[in-house]
Order: structure tokens, then sequence, then C-alpha cells
């Protein structure tokens, strides 16, 4: 058991980086520099450009196979729909109409839940309903993105160090743990109880993230498991705070804890226009972590450390800097986001705790870092996909009757497609895949 | 894959006051030492009782709460110490396991004596145990089967989900146990040939593939729940439970006969596959084939081993015995399947194969200690323990980082494991 887990780290990462531009981005990277576009109009060129896979191109097509997939799931999982196909060969139109009506209303659902829903605009245009019901969906999209853009960035920035932050889960618990006990254990004023709640939110979860990059800097223990160990260990955690005399709801049996005060909850920022509009103001805080990481890890000293580090440990360490504090510093940071995340969503929208309170905010964060490549903007535009995919998912669960596990599947195979461009590649018989998946981080062992 | 491959480093262990050995017997020396004085000042003054048998009536050794539990504490510390003497290095293992029985024997005769019933029935307990290993035996073995020859299988809880989803449909549809076990491990087969396929041919990163696999199975089966089990529970989600076997003779033993005689067939195939994993490892050419491919790919496949082959076929054999490891959940330990019900065993299987070293018997052993915790844990909330539950059900957990972050020392994986492999 040595002190540095240097030694055994080179021997691993050795042959992982002399693979690490083909593993990263399949194989396609290595072939040299795109053909220059030939001459012609700029309207052909676009289209080429369209068709060549960028990042753009392939996240667009991947959402789309995975909405074919979820529309598949959907006929399959239908008893009406399955029985028309008991005589396809007799009336195929019947199978093929029933399946179409079936899929298109649930989309239909889904869109309308969560972007816009047309007779509402007609109906607030007309003067016979309300703004608010035009901007409903947006607010559901926009509350349930706020603590995925949090869970996403802890994921991200830990994987630019080269760490796979599977705790994010943990940490996201602890941070709402933190959040409700300051917002309903402290007497604060207006202003300050907030602040102090989301620091107690931050701590909690930067706790919660020292100890895998602590153990990792020190032991060499791989972050993975001790992460996942955690998530394990903050899940029966909450579960004992709920039935603590100090933090349990007295009025209820089951097990849910007092409220946060009005005092520490977070403002709703569509509020005067109707207190139904849930949109409170973490997004806004989230969009301005996005862009404090965005300048950590492209413009500070320690975002150039960091993305070395992740590059390239040996490296790093050759230049003198010192990767273990580097891990314990990034894990440092992404436990704290972590449990922003999980503390937007007590102080924004569930305000007590409950033993599932941040859902699988944690595990979703994950997608949601991975889907934005590991990119603070990117982590924003597919944490706010993934806010519309469970807004429009739970408009689809009452509205259509389709449970909203049908959203995490697509949102898995999303990932699943994004990961792997070269699956896309050869569904969509584009040209070559030049950005690609997950580049950044060659495949590395344990 | 341009070869620059570094030579092992000869590893020369410099020669160092604080050695692992000292270490590790300095914190059984005071954990002992804690335990001694601790738990005898808290014992109450009831004896502990141990039975053989599953009830806690019969023939059963006592012994005085607060003696014992500085007995006990008091040989763990003694255990640390015989670390310290010349050539206990030599009897490493052996001198940690015997700190850690005596420490745990110290705590229990703590909660046993001051508890509300003072009989621990061991043969329940050990029940208990295996029934809680049960699945991560199995899983373990999938793991060590792809991290052997270099894949790593993060996706062992969704091969556990999509098993007990496929399991308790089948065997509902049919009737039938023995499909529905089928049908499990063609489930388990289904994500580990996705795992393959994108690790193998698409050379995704494996952790991140395993990570979204396991969403992608939660998603599916509780998808597939919602939609069709919840409402016709009667036509989808109702097997039978397995049936049990014993085995004449054996079966009647103490302690260990219900355990491992007189029981399903899950238990049976778990130990045999143990076993035939063991064996094909260690003493057979696949087993040389699979390590070899694990540890260095581009030798292997200089010699001939068709490197990519090996892999895709023991990611999807370990497949299989993940889903079956996940049809214990719906045919063994209930009889119906729920949303998420795996709750985060196939990562438990997952350490129980770092804990195991990536050996066959270490999983085993490693998931016989998971199944102790948690039998434990249930037992002692069940006599009226004064430690809350949530903290003894934290334990397996904890002594998992514990044992990453270095009691088990220099365990390694394969060298080439979680790296794709590229011809050329």
């Amino acid at each position: 058991m040595t002190g540095d887990p240097g030694p055994t780290r080179a021997a691993a990462t050795g042959p992982g980086a002399a693979t690490g531009p083909g593993a990263g981005t399949g194989p396609g990277a290595g072939t040299g520099p795109a053909a220059p576009p030939p001459p012609g109009r700029w309207s052909a060129r676009f289209l080429q450009h369209l068709w060549s896979a960028n990042a753009v191109t392939v996240t667009v097509l991947a959402i789309a196979l995975a909405l074919l997939v979820g529309a598949v799931l959907i006929v399959v999982s239908d008893a009406e729909v399955r029985a028309s196909y008991g005589y396809l060969f007799a009336r195929p139109g019947d199978a093929l109409s029933a399946s179409w009506e079936r899929v298109s209303d649930a989309y239909a659902t889904l869109f309308r839940g969560a972007i816009v829903d047309p007779a509402a605009v007609s109906r607030a245009v007309q003067g016979d309903g309300t703004w608010a019901a035009v901007f409903r969906p947006i607010s559901e999209t926009l509350t349930s993105a706020a603590p995925l853009v949090f869970t996403g960035l802890a994921f991200a920035l830990a994987f630019r160090g080269g760490l796979f932050n599977i705790g994010v889960q943990g940490q996201a618990i602890l941070g709402a743990v933190g959040a409700g006990l300051a917002g309903f254990l402290l007497p604060l004023p207006v202003v300050l109880h907030l602040v102090v709640a989301l620091l107690g939110g931050a701590l909690a979860g930067a706790a919660w993230g020292f100890v895998p990059g602590y153990l990792k800097a020190r032991t060499g223990a791989h972050e993975v498991i001790t992460t996942i160990m955690l998530n394990s260990v903050a899940a029966i955690f909450i579960g004992w705070v709920l039935l603590q005399s100090w933090a349990e709801d007295p009025d209820r049996q089951d097990p849910i804890s007092r409220a946060a005060e009005e005092s520490a909850r977070l403002p709703r920022v569509l509020g005067w226009l109707e207190s139904g509009l849930r949109v409170h103001l973490g997004i806004l805080l989230a969009v301005a972590a996005v862009a404090g990481v965005a300048w950590l890890l492209n413009r500070s000293t320690l975002g150039f450390e960091l993305r070395a580090v992740g590059l390239n440990p040996d490296a790093a360490r050759a230049a003198g800097m010192s990767v273990t504090g580097t891990y314990v510093l990034v894990m440092v940071i992404a436990g704290g986001l972590a449990g922003l995340g999980g503390a937007t969503i007590v102080l924004g929208t569930a305000y007590a705790l409950t033993s599932l309170v941040v859902g699988s905010v944690g595990f979703d964060g994950i997608l949601v870092g991975l889907l934005g490549r590991a990119k603070p903007w990117g982590v924003l535009a597919a944490a706010l996909l993934f806010g519309a995919l469970q807004a429009g998912g739970r408009a689809m669960q009452t509205g259509s009757g389709i449970s909203l596990e049908l959203v995490q599947v697509i949102q898995a195979l999303i990932v699943i497609f994004v990961a792997a461009p070269a699956v896309v590649k050869a569904t969509f018989r584009l040209r070559e895949v030049r950005t690609g998946g997950l580049s950044g981080v060659a495949a590395r062992g344990w | 894959m341009t070869s620059a491959v570094t030579a092992p480093a000869a590893v020369v262990e410099p020669v160092r006051f604080w050695s692992r050995e000292r270490k590790v017997g300095l914190g059984l020396m005071v954990a002992g030492g804690l335990a001694a004085a601790g738990f005898g000042a808290l014992a109450g003054d009831r004896p502990a009782s141990f039975t053989l048998a599953e009830s806690t009536s019969g023939a059963a050794v006592s012994i005085d709460g607060p003696l014992g539990a500085v007995l006990f504490g008091l040989l763990g510390a003694l255990a640390g110490g015989l670390l310290w003497a010349p050539g206990g290095r030599r009897w490493f293992g052996w001198l940690l396991a015997a700190g850690i029985v005596t420490i745990v024997i110290s705590f229990l005769c703590w909660q046993l004596s001051d508890a509300n019933s003072n009989v621990m029935p061991l043969g329940q307990v050990a029940q208990g145990s295996m029934r809680f290993a049960l699945p991560l035996i199995f899983g373990g073995l999938a793991g060590v089967l792809g991290e052997r020859s270099g894949v790593i299988n993060i996706a062992i809880e969704g091969q556990f989900i999509t098993g007990a989803f496929a399991a308790a449909m089948v065997a509902t549809l049919l009737a039938s146990v023995w499909a529905g076990i089928v049908a499990a491990a063609v489930g388990g087969l289904v994500i580990a040939a996705l795992l393959a396929v994108l690790a193998i041919r698409y050379l995704v990163d494996q952790i991140v593939v395993g990570v979204v696999l396991i969403v992608f199975a939660l998603g599916l089966t509780g998808f597939l729940f919602e939609q069709l089990m919840r409402s016709e529970p009667s036509l989808y989600n109702q097997p039978d439970r397995v049936p049990t076997w014993d085995i004449p003779g054996l079966a009647d033993l103490p302690l260990l006969g219900p355990v491992l005689f007189r029981t399903n067939v899950f238990v049976y195939l778990a130990l045999a596959m143990v076993v035939a994993v063991h064996f094909g490892l260690f003493h057979t050419r696949w087993g040389l084939r699979t390590r070899s491919v694990g540890e260095h790919p581009t030798a292997a496949d200089t010699v001939g081993v068709r490197v990519l082959g090996l892999r895709y076929r023991n990611v999807l054999v370990g497949g299989l015995l993940a889903g079956i490891g996940g049809a214990t959940f719906t045919l063994e330990a209930t009889t119906n399947f729920g949303k998420g019900m795996t709750a985060g065993l196939g990562f438990i299987a997952l350490a129980a194969m770092i804990f195991g070293r990536w050996s066959p018997i270490g999983v085993l052993l490693a998931a016989l200690f998971f199944g102790f915790a948690r039998a434990l844990a249930f037992f002692l909330g069940t006599i009226g323990s004064p430690i809350p539950s949530q903290f003894l059900n934290m334990l397996p957990y904890l002594a998992t980082i514990a044992a990453v972050a270095g009691l088990v020392g220099r365990s390694r994986a394969p060298a080439a494991d979680g790296k794709p492999y590229i011809k050329g």
C-alpha cells in the first residue's frame, strides 16, 4: 500500500493512452483531415455539412432513433393495439392506423406538455384563456431542467478531470438533506436563510464528494466503486434522518420531514403571472453555474490543470502539477454542484424531505453530462432537453396513460446513440464521424 | 495499436517500517481494545447465547455478556499483535480473518446481552446470509468472466433487473419456473449483448455503456411493469417459487445442512458455477486464453487467440449468469416483480468481485460476507438492537469502501481491463 498511486496508474494508462484517439472517438477519427468541400452553391455545402456527422446532426438523429424505439414500446405495450396486430394480415390498415394513432397521440401530448400547447395559445390570443396556461409547459420544463443542470455539471466536471463520478446521486441526496435541514431548523431572515440553505446543500454535497476524491488520491481506491457505495449509504442515511424527532413532520404518519420555511424557498420567477407556474430561481442559478464552470474549465489555472490531469495524469505530474490534489479538489467542487442540484429540488419544488425526494436526478445527471459531451454549455442544452422530456413525460402519463419510465428509456437510448456515433452513422449512412462520442477521456480500466 | 506498452516495472517493495501487516495489525489492536472496553462496558448482565438451529430453542452455547465482549475483543487485539510478531506476515490472511471474527463476536455479545432476546439462532442467520448472497454470487461471477477477459461489466444491475422481470413474466405466462429461469438467462444475455457490441465493436467507454445500460434496463422493465403487470398481475406477475430439494443424508447436518443441502436449485447452481468457473479459469485452455486476453491482448493475438471472439463469448456467458441471478429475486426471494427491486445489489455484486480479487472463490467468500452483514443487520433489527438498523445496513457498503481503499492490499485488476482492443 503505497501513499502514491503513481506507478500503478502509470502502468494502467500507458497502453490506453496509445489507443486514445481511436478509443475515444471511434474509427473514423484517425483517418486524417476531412476532404475539402467541393465548390458549389452554399445550399449544397450546407446540406453536405448537415449530412456529415457533426455533433448536432448525430444528436438530432439519436433523438429521432430513440423516439422511434419508444414508439415501438408504446405499440407493444398497448393491449388494444396489440390485439389489432392479431389480424394484421387480414386487415393491415387497422393495425397500422391504431399504432399511428396511439403513438402520435402520445408524442403530441409529450410536446404539448413540454414546449407549448397550440390550443392554449389560440385561446389566450382570443381572450378565452390565460397566458399562464401558455407558459405552463415551458415552466415545467425549466423546473425539471434546473437540478439536472447542476448534477450534469457535477458529472461533467469530474469527467473532464479524468474521474468517473457515479456518486452524483449520493451527493445530491446529501445536498437535499443539508438544504432541507437548514431550511426548517434555522430561524433566519428572508434572503440570508435562502443563501445559508443553498450553502448547506453545497457543503453537504462537497463533503460527500471529498471522500472518494481523498480516497482516490491517498490510496488509489477507484472512484467508481467508492462513489457507488456512497450512493447507497446516502440513500440509507436520508431514511434515517426522516425518522428523527428533530426532522420528522409531527402531523404525518409516513416518513416525511417538516417543510422548509418560506424564507428559505427559492422564489418563483413567474409567480407574478400565476402562482401555479412552478419555475423558480433555480434555473437562473443553474445558468450562472454553467457560466462559472465554463470559466473554471476554460479560463482558469485550475481548469487547465484539471483538463491536463484528465487527459494524461502522467504528463500532468511530469509538468509539476499535483495530480492527487486536483483529484480531491475536483471531487469537492463536483460534489458541491451535485449538492446544489439536490438543494434546488428541496428549496424549489419539494420543500419537505422524503426518502425519494431527489428521484433519480443523480443518474439522470450522468446521462446529461454524457449527452452534453462533458462541456458546460452542452450540459445546459442536454439538461433542457431532458427537462422537456420529463415535463412532457408527466403530461403523457396523465394524458395518454403511458408511464413515465418511457422517458427514462428514451433518455438512455439517446445517450447510447450519442456515445456510439458509429451506430447512428451506420443507420443513416452519414459520411464520417468528425466530432464524435465522448472525446477527452480515453477508455480506462479500474 | 502502436505498441507502446511499457514493460511492467519490477515492483521492488522498499522495506519500510509501516508495512501493510503492521498497519493492519495496529488497526486490529486498536479496534480490539476499543471493542473490549466499549462493548464490555455497554453489555448488559444477561448471557449471550448462540444456538445452531434455526429457532431460539435447543442446545445453546452461552457466555456471560460483559465477559464475552471483553474476552473476544482482547482476542481480536491479540490477532493484531501477532501480525507484528516475526513471521506474522505469512499468516496475514488468517490473522486478519481471526481478528475480524473475534471483534464481531465481541460486538454480538454486547448486542445480545442488551436486547429483547438474548439468543442468536446461527442456523437462521446462516440461511439468511446464503439467501442474500445468492444473487451476488451469480453477479460477481458474471463480472469475473467479463473482466478477466478485459471487459468491465458494470451493467450487472441491469442484467439483474432484466432477468428478474423476464423470470416473473415468463414463469407466470407459461406457468413454469424452469421456463422463467431460461427467460431470465436470455434477458441477462440481451443486456450483455448490447454491452458487448457497444464496448467491443463500437469501442464506447465500458463504464459509460454500463451505466447507461443500467438506466435503460431499469426504465424498460419499469415501463413494461406499469403498462402490463400492474393492471393484470395474475396474468403476468404471479410466478411460483422454485421448489426445495433435499440431498438425502447431508440435509440433516446441523447448521450447514439447511443452508447447503436442503435448498433450492439456485443455490446448487451457484455453488456449481463457482467451482466450474474456478476450474475453467485456472485449469483449462479457455481459462488460460481468457486470462491472457485480459492481461495482454496483443500478446494473445500474436499467438493466435481470437481476442474479440473470446471477449464476446465471456461477456455473453456472464450475461446468462447475471440473468439467472436476477431470477432469484422473483422466483426465490419473492414471487413477484417490483420496479427497481434489485435495489443496487448489482453494484454490490461488482464490489464483491473486486473484494474477491477477480477470482471465483473470492467472489463466493465476498458474497457470503455481504450476505452475512445483511442477515446480521436484519436479525439485530428483529431483536430490538439499540443501534438504528440504518447504520447496520450501511455496514456492507462501508466495509467495501474500506476494503477497496486498502485492507485487501494490492488487489489488482487484469491489466487490459476496460481497454478496447483494436487489432493491427
